[in-house]
């Protein structure tokens, strides 16, 4: 588009043409049906016959697997590997180039793909969130409604398995991809590639699921507990599909997140020196390697026994409900962290920028995000006291589980101990960044009474939990998602975010979240289980209470995405390139970074928290002139 | 480093002692508020005093939440004071507060008073957990057993898509679609699935088992004086598991057996249908538990 005076850009259509998204959407629609074809002529005789999906799985898988492949190949994935069995130099950089068109195709520059992860996360969190609305509208009478009941599963199933699903990478897609190999001083990540596919393979993840409509949706919810799963319409193989795909993202972006962190940093950038954002997504990368192969192999698993008629899960022949359970939380309960260990990374990345002193205890605040990581391998069985598998463990799980209250804990000391004797500036990403110490909270205080056994046994599978998960996940990571965007996003775009707007998009989040999870505590206490469309006529109040909160809570979304929409798109207003006055190095940089980051390679000389210690430059040469090519 | 740590450039040396402040107010506040909260929000935490078992829940709850009242208050009182005492001026919005990096007294501290809380919530959970089960679901070899637990009145809850039954093996394996409970008695109830994983939740007595297909959950409630209670089914289980839900009751012993020998009546004419082992093209039913009490290890 600006690429000035070159020669005259061929017409559109011609540009349209060539590995990019447009391409890969239709080669993923082919690949779809080949590979629904391929599967209708091994198992059934018949394609016209649009019923018979009810008796062919395979179909399903094989459809999704073609066109999964087909969606990467269109993107370009192949020509690397192509040309290289060919003979022919390989192109070692992908669109490395400026203008519009690199968002829409693979694309090896960090920074792109950490915008293509922003708007594409958003995409999947907007829908997760529809989904939500749905769900309130259907609570706001005890009785049936507003969805027949198998689509009111269906809705809750999307909800939880979006938001569980995409939202994993809601801090490190966006914001390590593009800052972390900056603050190391580095001009790309270790596998630059694999960093493009993370994001394209959790966009095709996140269509199967959306396509579960037309295959009769799912109805066990995101845990997906067998043998309910084996049961359950071709809906739930799309489900299956998406989880897989979810997982090797995951593994994958975890991969290239810990190579790169341990092996392109720039001279001079110590372990100490490392800035705490870093070391949370060092742990949580730790947590996604190990946790998502997990749940890979036991989707693997599911799809078996729903195509190749194995038992895995199935009790009635040989297997075991308990194993799903086990095999599940095991990658479930470190899932959960690395849900919540990029918000604490978040948050004690941003305090002392607007405190405007050092971070507090910068090795006891490590040693909590890593702990948090450790701890997170020895509680799953929590989610399973009342199951009945291993009663007499229950007392060893509640111990461990109470034991990451200490990791936290420490977070909670060193972020507070930050504040204290501060200049606190109360700009939009730090009243996100406070309205975490109050959710989180909430939400740690709520997870002791779940921790215990004998408090469990009733709050367990009810909306007190659900109020809890919200209070931490969404109190957790969804706020600290929104500082992370009101913070980098001028950097990443070079525009300001107009912080009027912000604010009352801030007030109005705060205030609807609260009134829309804290009832549900009650809720929960008073009886009513998760997942269910109807309750008892007692506590229609409450439930209205909680809907209609909810639904200016979806407002408040409105204002984010008016304002994101408004000042990007028609303000573009420069924010400059250092508007928090920050000493971290990403800000010594010009907005936005220039494609190689760094003209020559930085040396750094301490850690970015050195407010009221002197003007000495985190790193020389502190930052690189605008090297615009 | 400046001689004085505390010292801002530009700005007067604070003395105020802003710590010692903080304390000072949340043990104060402390002091108030957890008696009150102890004492005044504690015992109409839900499940309530109509079982043994839901009573134990209810004192846990009070324990744990006169337990975060003090961590609230000091949140309360370190935010509220800090967030106002410590606002940058808009004039100096950009001036560096005082370099202070650590502080291992305030983080050993810290650790310490945080580790022993979370050993003493863990042993007191154990010890409730430990003394009558605290009704939860245990699995099929259940270690908390109340006092007086072989002789315990026996149930089993029998769960199926979308439906809870219950068998009385101790009245000729009679079932019903209600369940009814003998008033101060040890009940040992029986859970389990005939077909995906659902779970059992008395609500007001305080219990919740999941019913796995082919085990047997064990739970054991002490039931009280007669009242009435609502079963839920607390795990998806498909379709319509928002609508597998029915009242139950705690009668006196004299209902419970008139009730009883109703019901036996009712079934004695479909008794004979429901004898038959599966194998023979029968019902999978049969006088004993079934599925049978899966003996397994752990």
């Amino acid at each position: 588009m600006n690429q000035a005076a070159a020669p005259p850009s061929p017409p559109l259509w011609r540009r349209l043409l060539g590995f990019n998204v447009l391409t890969a959407v239709i080669l993923g629609i082919g690949g779809w049906y080949l590979g629904w074809y391929g599967a209708h002529k091994i198992v059934a005789p018949s394609l016209d016959y649009f019923g018979d999906i009810d008796y062919n799985e395979l179909s399903v898988y094989l459809a999704y697997i073609g066109g999964v492949l087909g969606f990467l190949v269109g993107l370009g994935f192949l020509n690397y590997p192509v040309r290289r069995l060919l003979g022919y130099p390989p192109s070692l950089r992908e669109k490395e180039t400026a203008g519009w068109s690199r968002y829409f195709g693979l694309c090896t520059d960090h920074k792109v793909v950490g915008i293509q992860y922003l708007w594409g996360i958003g995409l999947f969190f907007f829908i997760g969130g529809l989904n939500a609305m749905l769900i309130r509208t259907e609570l706001l009478s005890p009785h049936h409604q507003a969805f027949p009941a198998g689509t009111y599963l269906t809705i809750v199933g999307m909800h939880g398995t979006m938001m569980m699903g995409i939202m994993t990478s809601g801090i490190l897609g966006p914001f390590a991809n593009y800052f972390v190999p900056i603050m190391l001083g580095a001009r790309r990540m270790a596998f630059p590639r694999i960093e493009a596919l993370t994001f394209w393979l959790l966009m095709a993840a996140g269509a199967v699921l959306t396509t579960t409509i037309f295959f009769g949706g799912f109805p066990t919810g995101w845990t997906g507990y067998a043998p309910l799963a084996t049961e359950s319409n071709p809906g739930l193989d799309n489900y299956v599909i998406f989880f897989a795909l979810v997982g090797v993202s995951m593994t994958l972006l975890g991969l290239n997140m810990i190579a790169t962190i341990l092996t392109m940093r720039a001279p001079g950038l110590t372990w100490t020196r490392l800035p705490i954002f870093v070391w949370g997504v060092l742990s949580t990368a730790v947590l996604m390697v190990l946790a998502a192969p997990v749940l890979i192999a036991t989707l693997g698993m599911v799809a078996l026994d729903r195509t190749a008629q194995t038992s895995f899960f199935i009790p009635a022949a040989g297997g075991s409900n308990y194993l799903y359970e086990n095999l599940f939380w095991i990658f479930g309960h470190p899932e959960v962290y690395v849900l919540a260990l990029p918000g604490f990374a978040i948050v004690l990345e941003l305090l002392p920028v607007f405190a405007r002193k050092p971070l507090w205890g910068y090795r006891l605040a490590v040693a909590g995000l890593l702990g948090v990581s450790l701890l997170s391998w020895f509680v799953w069985q929590h989610h399973l006291f009342v199951s009945g598998i291993n009663g007499d463990l229950r007392a060893f799980y509640m111990l461990s589980t109470e034991l990451i209250s200490i990791p936290t804990g420490i977070t909670f000391l060193c972020g507070m101990m930050t504040l204290w004797r501060g200049n606190i500036r109360f700009t939009v990403p730090m009243l996100f960044v406070l309205a975490w110490f109050f959710n989180f909270l909430i939400g740690g205080l709520s997870g002791v009474f779940l921790s215990d056994v004998p408090s469990d046994v009733t709050t367990h599978g009810s909306f007190f939990s659900m109020a809890h998960f919200h209070y931490t996940i969404m109190g957790g990571l969804v706020f600290t998602f929104f500082a992370a965007i009101y913070y980098w996003v001028p950097k990443m775009t070079g525009w300001e975010l107009n912080e009027r707007l912000g604010k009352v998009h801030f007030w109005s989040m705060f205030l609807f979240f609260n009134l829309t999870f804290a009832p549900l505590f009650a809720v929960g206490f008073l009886g009513q289980p998760r997942r269910t469309p109807v309750y008892p006529n007692g506590l229609q109040f409450l439930n209205d209470w909680v809907s209609i909160s909810a639904f200016c809570l979806g407002a408040s979304m409105l204002v984010f995405l008016f304002n994101l929409v408004w000042s990007l798109a028609f303000v573009k207003k420069p924010a400059g390139a250092n508007p928090w006055a920050s000493r971290s190095i990403e800000f010594q940089l010009p907005s936005p970074v220039p494609v190689h980051n760094f003209d020559r390679i930085p040396v750094f000389s301490g850690d970015p928290y050195g407010y009221g210690e002197g003007p000495t430059p985190v790193a020389v040469p502190a930052g690189a002139p605008a090297g615009r090519e | 480093m400046a001689a004085d740590p505390t010292a801002v450039p530009g700005r007067p040396t604070d003395s105020t002692h802003h710590g010692r402040r903080v304390v000072v107010a949340w043990l104060v506040l402390s002091a108030i508020a957890t008696p009150l909260v102890a004492i005044y929000v504690g015992p109409h935490i839900p499940p309530g005093n109509a079982s043994v078992q839901g009573e134990g829940q209810t004192f846990d709850n009070q324990v744990m939440t006169a337990f975060v009242t003090p961590v609230l208050c000091l949140m309360a009182v370190f935010f509220g004071y800090g967030l106002i005492r410590f606002k940058a001026r808009r004039s100096e919005a950009l001036l560096d507060g005082p370099p202070i990096r650590d502080d291992a007294q305030i983080g050993f501290l810290w650790i310490v008073i945080t580790t022993a809380m979370v050993l003493f919530l863990a042993g007191f959970g154990t010890y409730e957990l430990l003394k009558d089960g605290a009704g939860g679901g245990q699995g099929p070899n259940p270690i908390a057993q109340p006092a007086g637990y072989k002789s315990a009145f026996q149930v089993q809850v029998v769960g199926q898509q979308w439906q809870f039954t219950y068998r009385y093996p101790s009245l000729g394996g009679m079932e019903s679609n209600s369940l009814l409970l003998p008033a101060d008695t040890l009940v040992e109830l029986h859970v389990t699935s005939l077909d995906v994983v659902h779970s059992f939740w008395a609500v007001e007595l305080g219990l919740k088992a999941d019913a796995n297909p082919g085990v047997d959950n064990v739970v054991y409630v002490k039931t009280r004086s007669p009242t009435t209670f609502h079963v839920r089914c607390a795990e998806l289980c498909g379709l319509w598991h928002g609508y597998m839900f029915n009242n139950g009751r705690v009668v006196s012993s004299a209902q419970f057996a008139s009730w009883a020998a109703q019901e036996q009546k009712i079934y004695a004419s479909i008794k004979p249908f429901m004898d038959k082992s599966p194998g023979d093209g029968g019902a999978p039913y049969a006088h004993t538990y079934l599925p049978e009490p899966t003996r397994r290890a752990g």
